[in-house]
Parts: structure tokens; C-alpha cells; sequence
């Protein structure tokens, strides 16, 4: 008996060894290899597109492309005030348009989603089942097939051409709405229902316990929406020159040939590193959302 | 169940009090959820519903839409050829792009999961950031240039594979493929997250006892524990990838052009563009939308049910 018993717990000790019994090294070492191939896929147009924003024209064209720039210079961002200039438009116009979208509309969605989700989470109520239901299929299917509709009703309400016409759909984005209530589902029932003892009212549990408490779900919440905001270009939805966001700027002036290589990279890079500082600051909690993404 | 079997006795005034009163009850909870739920069924839910009445119509906004029965549908399905063609290429795009974005997800999720925790998160970057980087895959561009400062074109003349410069983004035989492996560098999203959450919830102790009962190496490991185990987060990804795939658009259309060279990188949802945005035809695009509609949910209920029936 002792002796069984005694095994058993050197099996339980050398669990760590045991893990890496399961893993032979040469298993291990062309996985590696494999992940190091792709993973320099996956970097190598990131990588180019931060390093010709800072390259001169000549070496733009050298072969084979530098990685890094030997000069770095800003000359690309310079030329691409100097195009933006030349529009009647002032560009901080452009930035102040988009920034003015993707704060109000993360903002709203943010909140609006997470009111929405609470009571899914939690409560049983009449048509609650039909709600979530209507979210999850609509996850099965692309904005754009609802695209033609959305403009008629957005026209007909008065909102095409403001920054609303942009905003408001956004803030319905089921993805949002489903990862919260997912997440929401893991609050125990008990820190509601003490709450409910103290004599707090509905919305007082809802700002002040749950959505402290679900912090991780917003910053996912905050990138998937932002990365939807940031990079819009108004479509038919706004076309008053006023009122377009950077993006449709931006996206003009990248059009041209491979002349304006520098320009092109020195716009994709203002545009990516803000979403990508976002994420690489918040990387831990947004994965800890997605441990409760699971379908049924 | 039980409530079924109880039904019958209670009459029907008194069942609509009690439905009353469980409303009542719940006032707070549809408070809560009403701004969420108005944009939601006006933006989601009704558009559904309406571009299913306005493709039974000729609708150019200006005048009121006349009703024209199934012409649409019939003209869409017999006699436009750039949908034939637009409906091959978006197939083609999804059966590549769909399966095979969704394994390397989770082989990639998987590996980076055997890594320490500060590799594990560069690595997860490293695959996730394309998707957030906005107008980045514009690089491709510069990569697939047809002329001979194109890196692609460079890099083959140089290496003395070819001596003319390709047309990548122009020839009818590439250009379908160039939008492929764009899409794949793009398609390390939200699934991609799911799958590397999924793993680091799996449970550590399932391995332990997986070790005891046999489990040699990490193939069965992967197997008979990680991925039973993470069920939810597949089918989730799955959801993801599959409408993913099916919509695929602005890569074709900002790399291949739009519309694209004998409409060779044309997709359903840029023809849906098309009839939408430019011609203003919107009975004909809403009957393309409502296509689509179906396909994608078609596809999307037939592998779940496939998956939910694995491992069962």
C-alpha cells in the first residue's frame, strides 16, 4: 500500500518531467522551425511597412530591400503633409473626424453592449432565449449583406452624411455584445444576490459590481471595434469633404504607383501602430476574454 | 417539458398574466437591453427581412420600388455572367482560404502555447497584428508590383528563375492566388485569439492524467485531450473563418483592382458593391445580398453541425 502510494506521488512530482517526456526534440525542434518560417511570413510586410516610412526614395528602390534603413529619414512623412497641404482641407480636420468616430463609437459600444449583456447573462426572462439566438446567427453572416438596407433606413432616418450614419451600426456589432455576455456568464451568482441583500438597485450592481468586474471583456470589446472605426473611409455614408475621416484622406493619396512606395508606407504605418500599441499593451486581459468565446 | 405537461390546465388569461408578470418582474433587465436591441433590430435584424422584399423589386431609391416577382433572382442566376464568374471565385477563395485559415489558427495557437509566456506573447503578436493593422496589406502591393522593382519580381530575376517581369496583380492566371495568400496573411484574427485562450484553459490536470493512462507523445496529446476539451472555442472559430472566407472583398478589390482585370479577382459581395454603390440597381444587389445571405448561412449551420457531431 505504502509502496503504490509512494509511487503515486513521485509520478505527481515529476509531472514537469513527465510533460516534457511528451514531447520527442525533434518533434520539437521542426515545430520550431515551422513556426519560425511562417512567423517571418507573418512580420516580414509589417516589417517593410515600418521601415520604407523611414527610408529615402533611393533606397526605397534598392536590391534587395533593407530590413532596416541605413539613413533614416523622414522625408516620407514630410512629403505626405506636404500632398495633404496642398488638399482645402486641413488635415487635423481629417484626424479630428476619425478620432471623433472611433471614441464614440467604442465609447457607445462599449457600454451599450455590456448593458445588453448583463441581463443575458444572468436573468431569465421572456424572450430572452430569442435575443441571443438573433445574436448568434447574426454572427454568421457578413455586414455587407445588410449593407443596401442600411443605407435606405439610415437615409430615411436623416443621418446619411454624419458622423452617426458610421457610429450607430457599429455600436450594433453583435461580436461585441456575444464575447461580453460569454464573459459575463462566469461572475458568480452569489456576488449578485448579496448585492441584491444590501439593497443595492439593479443599475447600481450593474456599474459598480459587474462592470468593474469585466474590465478584460471592454479592452476586446475596444479593439475589435476600433479596428473597424479606425480605418473606415466614410463609404457612401458620408460625403461631405468636412466630414470624411482620415482614413479616405490617406487612402487617396496611396493611390498611385509604386512612386508614392514611401508615402503608402508612411500612411500604413500611422494607421497600424495605433491599434497595434493598443493591443500589445492589453494582450493578456483581451486573450482572457476569449476563454470564454465558446459556442455551443 | 414540465411546463408543457402543466400547460393544459392553466387557461389562456391567465397564462398571459403570468407572462405579464414575469415582464414585469424583469422591467430592469429590458431597460437595460432596449438601446442595444433597437440598433440591433434596426441595423441587423429588419435589413434582413428588407432586402429580402426590396429583391422581389426595381428599386433605384429615386422612384418607388416597383414589384418585378422573381426577375431578379432569374436574370442573377441565368443571364448575368459576371456573377457565374463572381460566384466561382468566391467559392474557390473560401474553400482555399476558409479550411486552411482555420487550421493554421489553431496549429499556430498550439505551438505558440508550448512556448514561455514573453516568446508566447511576441509570437501571438507577430500572427495577430496583420489583422489589426489596418491598411498595412497594402505592402503586398509593393511585393506583388508587376514591374521588375516588385520584391517578388525582383527576387525571382535576381535568383534567375524568370527573365521577364509578372504581371502579378494584372494576369488573369495569378491573380486569384495573390488575393488567397493576402487574405491568409490577414485571417489570424479573432479565431486565432479564441483558439490560444481555448489551449491556456484546457485543464493541466487532464494531462497528468492522460500521461498515466497512456498518452505518449503530443500528438495523442492533442488528440484525445486538447481538443475535446476546447470544443466551444472551435466551433467559435469556425463561425469566424467561414464568414470570413465568404466575404472576401477589400483585398481583391484595393490589390487586384475593381473592378479586376476580366474579372478575375470578382467576388459576390463586389458585385454586390457594383449593383449597390455604383449602379444604384438595388433590387438586383439586394437579391445578390440575399444570396449571399443564404450561402453563408448555409455553410456556416452545415459545420457546426458536422462539428458538434465529432467526438461524439
Amino acid at each position: 500500500m505504502t509502496l503504490t502510494f509512494q509511487k503515486k506521488i513521485k509520478s505527481a512530482l515529476n509531472f514537469k518531467k513527465r510533460r516534457k517526456l511528451n514531447r520527442s526534440k525533434f518533434g520539437d525542434i521542426s515545430l520550431f522551425l515551422l513556426l519560425l518560417i511562417f512567423g517571418t511570413f507573418s512580420a516580414y510586410p509589417l516589417i517593410m511597412t515600418v521601415s520604407n516610412a523611414f527610408k529615402s526614395l533611393d533606397e526605397l528602390f534598392l536590391f534587395p530591400p533593407r530590413l532596416f534603413p541605413r539613413n533614416i529619414t523622414f522625408d516620407n512623412f514630410r512629403d505626405l503633409s506636404e500632398l495633404i497641404g496642398n488638399s482645402w482641407i486641413p488635415f487635423s480636420r481629417y484626424f479630428f473626424n476619425t478620432i471623433l468616430i472611433t471614441l464614440s463609437g467604442t465609447i457607445g459600444h462599449v457600454l451599450i453592449a455590456s448593458m445588453c449583456a448583463y441581463p443575458l447573462a444572468k436573468y431569465k426572462f421572456p424572450g430572452r432565449n430569442l435575443i441571443f439566438t438573433l445574436v448568434v446567427y447574426s454572427l454568421m453572416f457578413a455586414p455587407q449583406v445588410t449593407a443596401t438596407p442600411n443605407y435606405i433606413i439610415i437615409s430615411r432616418i436623416g443621418l446619411i452624411d454624419t458622423p452617426l450614419a458610421i457610429i450607430l451600426p457599429a455600436i450594433a456589432s453583435s461580436l461585441g455584445l456575444y464575447l461580453m455576455k460569454q464573459f459575463m456568464q462566469q461572475i458568480p451568482d452569489e456576488l449578485i444576490e448579496s448585492a441584491k441583500i444590501d439593497g443595492a438597485s439593479e443599475y447600481r450592481i450593474f456599474f459598480q459590481i459587474v462592470m468593474p468586474l469585466v474590465k478584460p471583456a471592454w479592452l476586446t470589446l475596444v479593439i475589435l471595434l476600433f479596428q473597424r472605426l479606425w480605418t473606415t473611409d466614410g463609404g457612401s455614408f458620408i460625403f461631405s469633404e468636412e466630414l470624411k475621416p482620415v482614413s479616405y484622406a490617406l487612402r487617396q493619396i496611396a493611390q498611385g504607383s509604386i512612386e508614392r512606395a514611401g508615402t503608402i508606407a508612411a500612411v500604413s504605418f500611422i494607421m497600424m501602430i495605433v491599434p497595434v500599441t493598443f493591443f500589445i499593451l492589453s494582450q493578456s486581459r483581451i486573450v482572457e476574454t476569449f476563454s470564454h468565446s465558446g459556442m455551443k | 417539458m414540465q411546463a408543457q405537461l402543466t400547460q393544459p390546465t392553466i387557461s389562456k388569461k391567465t397564462r398571459r398574466e403570468l407572462l405579464w408578470r414575469e415582464v414585469k418582474k424583469h422591467k430592469h433587465s429590458y431597460i437595460l437591453m432596449a438601446p442595444y436591441v433597437i440598433l440591433f433590430f434596426t441595423f441587423t435584424v429588419i435589413p434582413v427581412f428588407m432586402s429580402l422584399g426590396i429583391s422581389f423589386t426595381s428599386f433605384d431609391l429615386l422612384q418607388p420600388p416597383r414589384y418585378v416577382g422573381l426577375d431578379n433572382y432569374t436574370k442573377l442566376l441565368l443571364d448575368d455572367d459576371v456573377f457565374v464568374i463572381a460566384l466561382k471565385n468566391t467559392l474557390i477563395l473560401a474553400v482555399v482560404t476558409g479550411p486552411v485559415s482555420y487550421l493554421l489558427a489553431f496549429v499556430f495557437a498550439w505551438l505558440i502555447n508550448e512556448l514561455p509566456p514573453k516568446l508566447r506573447a511576441f509570437m501571438t503578436l507577430i500572427f495577430y497584428a496583420p489583422s489589426i493593422s489596418g491598411n498595412a496589406f497594402l505592402m503586398w502591393l509593393i511585393i506583388f508590383s508587376g514591374d521588375i522593382h516588385g520584391y517578388l519580381n525582383a527576387f525571382l530575376i535576381n535568383a534567375g528563375i524568370i527573365d521577364n517581369p509578372i504581371l502579378w496583380l494584372k494576369d488573369t492566371n495569378y491573380m486569384i492566388w495573390v488575393i488567397i495568400i493576402v487574405q491568409l496573411w490577414l485571417s489570424l484574427g479573432v479565431s486565432f485569439l479564441a483558439f490560444i485562450a481555448g489551449l491556456q484553459s484546457v485543464d493541466k490536470t487532464l494531462f497528468e492524467a492522460g500521461a498515466i493512462d497512456g498518452v505518449k507523445n503530443r500528438w495523442q496529446e492533442l488528440w484525445y485531450i486538447t481538443l475535446p476539451s476546447m470544443k466551444p472555442q472551435l466551433l467559435f472559430g469556425a463561425v469566424m473563418q467561414i464568414t470570413t472566407s465568404l466575404a472576401i472583398a477589400e483585398v481583391s478589390m484595393q490589390l487586384v483592382g475593381f473592378p479586376s482585370v476580366q474579372y478575375a479577382g470578382h467576388t459576390i459581395v463586389t458585385h454586390l458593391i457594383d449593383f449597390g454603390s455604383t449602379r444604384f440597381e438595388l433590387g438586383y444587389a439586394s437579391a445578390i445580398a440575399t444570396l449571399l445571405f443564404l450561402i453563408m448561412m448555409g455553410a456556416n449551420l452545415l459545420v457546426r453541425s458536422i462539428l458538434r457531431k465529432v467526438g461524439e
